[in-house]
Formats: structure tokens, sequence, C-alpha cells
């Protein structure tokens, strides 16, 4: 079997076969990171050290035959969760030396669950960003073509994964930096309803948008992941206390008598036309295995992406206020005074794209736009969630493209913001009203991989993982790889 | 949409300085974003009620006791200037 490309179902079989060792395995993706990543820039920081220590610790584990499906499985994670002792920068220069002294609990359950910690991956600054250029550590390259952008914000993650340096990776998604990525790159990206995974120790961006998730090469492996992230935290207040269900579960569960929803507003001008095809491709397959269309309506919708932009630099603002140069991170040479240490910190340490949202933010929550901006979103963000919920009384899950396009070159899109932020104009509704979505791979148009959309209804991952491992059974598009991946 | 006046307002409450190179790329950025979202104005939204959190939690309380203990060893090392149990920063009062 090749190692490179080998999902954790195949890989688990192989180490508890006792066919290869978790030491060996890590090896084998800490060369191919050492040989490759130069060219990618997927990872931040490389930790072969922790990387060793803890595949011989799942080795014993192993032997003793107390594995999870997890143990001994190489992962990379976004450099936005907290690791004890390893350097974690949230792709920022404000953060660059920053070695956190606690572990995320996402992180910590599994590490819990054996997984092995390969590093920390590139980022968006602060998660904020479409394309991974924003990142202070340069931008990644996408392993389908490297003059292109593997989507962000959680772009090396999903580039790490394509160019097989790792079995799985976790990333975080505030308003489509999972499933973006995912369809850019040719992955399974998923982002669970919000508050199922716990935040705590995840560097904050929007509060109220921020979930963490899991790139990974099938459905089937993304519901192993989930079964091991999820779960109440108290040490997040909008963590959800409800059980933990076996998403694996139901993975093989026919799709007949699904219902499908698509809404024309995801099939509107700004779509490229061969994305739609093969959009379309995908729901006529879902279609062939049992599955009803209907037509359902999101009438808000439209307003989504400008509500996310009141909402997320809103939250933005109030969360990087901690970045003061006081406690922790960059500070500035020669403070003359109180002022000059907080203002000259910030501007040198944050990157233009984080200041600008830092500034838009602070105007829709100062005194007299508070009401005409930031209320007005959160009040379009109930009606885009009641949208959601009414369309659910309908369908079990809503389809469409994951992006507008597939991925652009580097630097097409750096100057025109706004033209950068329609990137996630089909991710943002689901991140505002807090379901689920996942992205899966749909086919290849001029070579680079489209991405479908699925959305479920709130805590139906399980469904979601469902229709997403049943589409994997009937086409091959998940197995595709970067022409780069086979010399 | 802002003015370079308003953008010296936002930096202040945002403790950012921009410097005058950067002035006119920035505001033009800003208004670029505030055109994006002034679509919302087109929405009728008379009596609704904004949204907090998307699963209407409210915020949990807890018991009023000492979990934690003090980590000020550990955490002080992340500090740029830390001496004698104290973050320093330039002298507030003459």
């Amino acid at each position: 079997m090749n190692l490179n490309n080998a999902t954790i179902t195949e890989l688990h079989k192989l180490l508890t076969d006792k066919a290869i060792s978790a030491t060996e395995l890590t090896q084998h993706f800490l060369s191919r990171i050492a040989e490759n990543d130069s060219e990618i820039n997927s990872f931040i920081t490389i930790t072969p050290e922790v990387a060793i220590e803890e595949a011989k610790a799942a080795d014993l584990v192993l032997a003793k035959g107390q594995h999870t499906m997890l143990t001994g499985i190489p992962m990379a994670h976004k450099d936005i969760f907290c690791i004890e002792d390893i350097r974690t920068t949230a792709g920022s220069k404000m953060l660059a030396n920053f070695i956190a002294p606690y572990t995320s609990t996402c992180i910590e359950k599994l590490r819990h669950a054996g997984t092995v910690t390969l590093g920390k991956t590139n980022m968006d600054e602060f998660a904020m960003g479409s394309s991974n250029e924003s990142s202070y550590f340069g931008p990644v390259h996408n392993p389908w073509d490297k003059t292109k952008v593997p989507g962000g914000s959680s772009g090396g993650s999903a580039a790490s994964l394509a160019a097989c340096l790792c079995v799985a990776s976790t990333g975080t998604d505030t308003g489509g930096s999972i499933r973006q990525p995912a369809s850019m790159c040719g992955l399974t990206g998923l982002k669970p309803t919000y508050g199922r995974i716990s935040r705590w120790g995840m560097i904050a961006f929007a509060s109220s948008l921020d979930q963490a998730g899991c790139f990974t090469r099938t459905a089937e492996d993304a519901a192993i992941l989930l079964e091991h992230m999820a779960g109440h935290d108290s040490k997040d207040s909008t963590s959800l206390n409800l059980a933990v269900p076996e998403f694996t579960a139901a993975l093989s569960e026919p799709l007949a008598g699904l219902k499908v929803g698509i809404c024309s507003d995801y099939f509107k001008e700004g779509l490229e036309p061969e994305v739609e095809n093969l959009v379309m491709d995908g729901i006529k397959e879902l279609a062939k295995m049992g599955a009803e269309v209907v037509e359902i309506e999101l009438p808000h919708t439209k307003f989504s992406l400008s509500a996310y932009y009141v909402i997320a630099p809103a939250e933005c603002s109030a969360n990087l206020s901690r970045y003061d140069g006081v406690r922790y991170g960059y500070r500035c040479k020669d403070p003359e005074n109180l002022e000059d240490l907080y203002k000259r910190s910030r501007s040198e340490g944050f990157g233009s794209e984080v200041k600008k949202r830092i500034m838009v933010g602070a105007f829709a929550l100062s005194a007299g736009y508070y009401d005409a901006y930031y209320r007005k979103a959160q009040q379009l963000r109930r009606l885009i969630k009641n949208d959601f919920v009414s369309a659910f009384e309908q369908v079990d899950v809503i389809v469409g493209p994951t992006a507008p396009g597939t991925a652009f070159p580097l630097g097409a899109k750096t100057n025109d913001p706004v033209s950068m932020y329609l990137q996630d104009i089909y991710t943002i509704a689901a991140s505002l009203a807090g379901v689920p979505a996942i992205s899966i791979p749909v086919g290849l148009s001029k070579g680079m991989p489209v991405g479908l959309q699925l959305i479920g209804n709130y805590l139906e991952e399980a469904k979601l993982l469902r229709v997403a491992h049943q589409f994997q059974q009937q086409t091959n598009w998940h197995q595709q790889q970067p022409q780069s991946n086979l010399l | 949409m802002i003015t370079k006046q308003e953008l010296g307002v936002l930096g202040d409450l945002a403790q950012l300085s921009l410097d005058p190179e950067s002035r006119d790329s920035t505001l033009r950025a800003i208004n670029e974003v505030l055109e994006l979202v002034a679509i919302m104005n087109t929405a009728e939204c008379e009596g609704v009620k904004p949204l907090a959190h998307p699963l209407e939690a409210e915020q949990l309380l807890r018991s009023d006791k000492v979990t934690e203990v003090n980590q000020v060893a550990k955490f002080s090392q992340a500090a740029p200037l830390f001496k004698e149990g104290l973050y320093l920063v330039p002298k507030v009062i003459e």
C-alpha cells in the first residue's frame, strides 16, 4: 500500500496488523515534509522530536492492544491551536515567538486518542483571509499547481494533506476557512455545528463564528476524527453540553428517501460555468443514488456576506484588543510612553488585513454607528438562521458549490479585497447560522479540484457525513492526486 | 463612507497608528468594505431580535471557587518584559 495517500482507516489496519509501526509511519511523513515542504510552505513549525516521542508512546499502546482508531496517526495542526511548549503563531508577527503555555482542548483530545503531532501549519494571519497570502510566514502554494493559492485561512492544513505530508489535519472555519481550502485542494473538509468542538485554546478571531474542524481524505476519516474532537468542555462557555454521537455508525445507510435541497441563490452570477456543471453532475449523482432533489428558498442568503463583514470584524476588533505588547506577543522597541507602546506594538505586529478588519470592527461598534451596522447585522443573522430552520423542515441536506471557482493564481486578488471576500460567498451563511457543513471533491476543472458543499441541520453531522460517505462510495474524485505527488 | 478625519479617530479607538503613506490606501480599503456591507440597508429588519449565539445559548454561571493553580512563573515567560512579579511598561505617572 502507498502510505502517502492512505486513509486513517487503512493505516489503522496496517498499525494493528503490525505491518508498520507508528514510529516508522511518523518517520515516513517527517521525511516527506523535509523533502517536499520547501516548495509548498505548508508548515510554520515542524516538531520531529515531539512526533517521534508520541509515536513511540503510540507503539507501546498498540502493543498492549489499548489503541483507538487514531493511535499512531500522524497529524498536522493549524497554527491557531495552542500546544504546550510548542510555538503557536496564528500566522502573525505578533505571535512569531509565542510558546504556548497550555494545550487547547481539541488537540488534547486528539493526543489523548493517540495521534502524533507532526507540526503546526501555515495560515492566513489570525485566520483572516481566503488565500493564505496574509501569513507573516509567507504564502502557501497549492500542491495541484504551485503557482496557485490553496485557499484559506486554513491553507497550510489543506496543502499539507493534499501534498501527502500528513494523514489528516485540523483547521478552523469562521466563514469558510475549512470548506473553501478543502474545495481548492481536493479534500474532504468538515465544519461541525457551532459549539460541537471546544474553542478553548484556539486563538480567537470571531468568537461567535469560530469552529474547529478537520481535513481528511474521506468522509469516513472525518467521522472518526469528529468522534474524538467533539464533546463538552467546561472551559468553553459556548461548548455544547451534549453526548457525542457515534458518527461512523450510520455511514453505510443508503440515501434512498433522502431529500436534498438546492437553492437558486447558490447558482447565480459569479459562479464559474464549469464549477456549476460539476456541482450539478454531483447533484445528479445523489439523485441516482436515491435522493430526491427539492428546490428550496433561502431568501436572506444574499445578505450573508455583508452581515459577516460587520460581525466578524466587530468580534475581531474586541478579541485582538488583548495584543498590547505587555503580557505576551510582539513589543515595539523603546516605547516613549504607554500609548506609544500599545500603538506601535500593534501597528508593527499586525499585518495590513488584520489592521483593516480591526478598524472596520471598531467603526461598526462605535457610538452612532452601532445600530446601523452591528445591530442590523445581528438581526440579519437571525433571519439567515430562520431561513435554514424553515429549509430543514423540507429537506435533509442542502447542496451547492463550496466556492465560486477553483484555486486562483498567487497574487491575483491581493489588491482586490472585495473579490477575495467573494470567495466565501457560499460558505458564510452556514457559519452565521452555526449549522454544520462539509466540502467534498466533485470533479476537476482544467485540472484543478472543485468542491461540493453539503449543509446540514443543527447537530446532524452524522447525516452529512453519511451523504458524503455514500457519494464517495460511488465516485472517485476524492482519490484524485496532484501530479506532483505522483512524480 | 468614512473621512480621513474619522480614520484618525478609528486609529485611536483601535490603538493603531497609521503611517502617512498607508493612510490613503487604508481609507480606500475600509470604504470598500463599508460599500460591500451597505446592501444591509435594503433589508427589512423591523422588530427582528438580534442573534448573538447560533444556538441561543446563555452565559453559564460557575461557582465562585478557585479552580486553577497560580502559574505566574510559566505564563510570565511569554512576557516581553517581566521583573520581580511585575509586567513592566513605560512610566505612567511622573
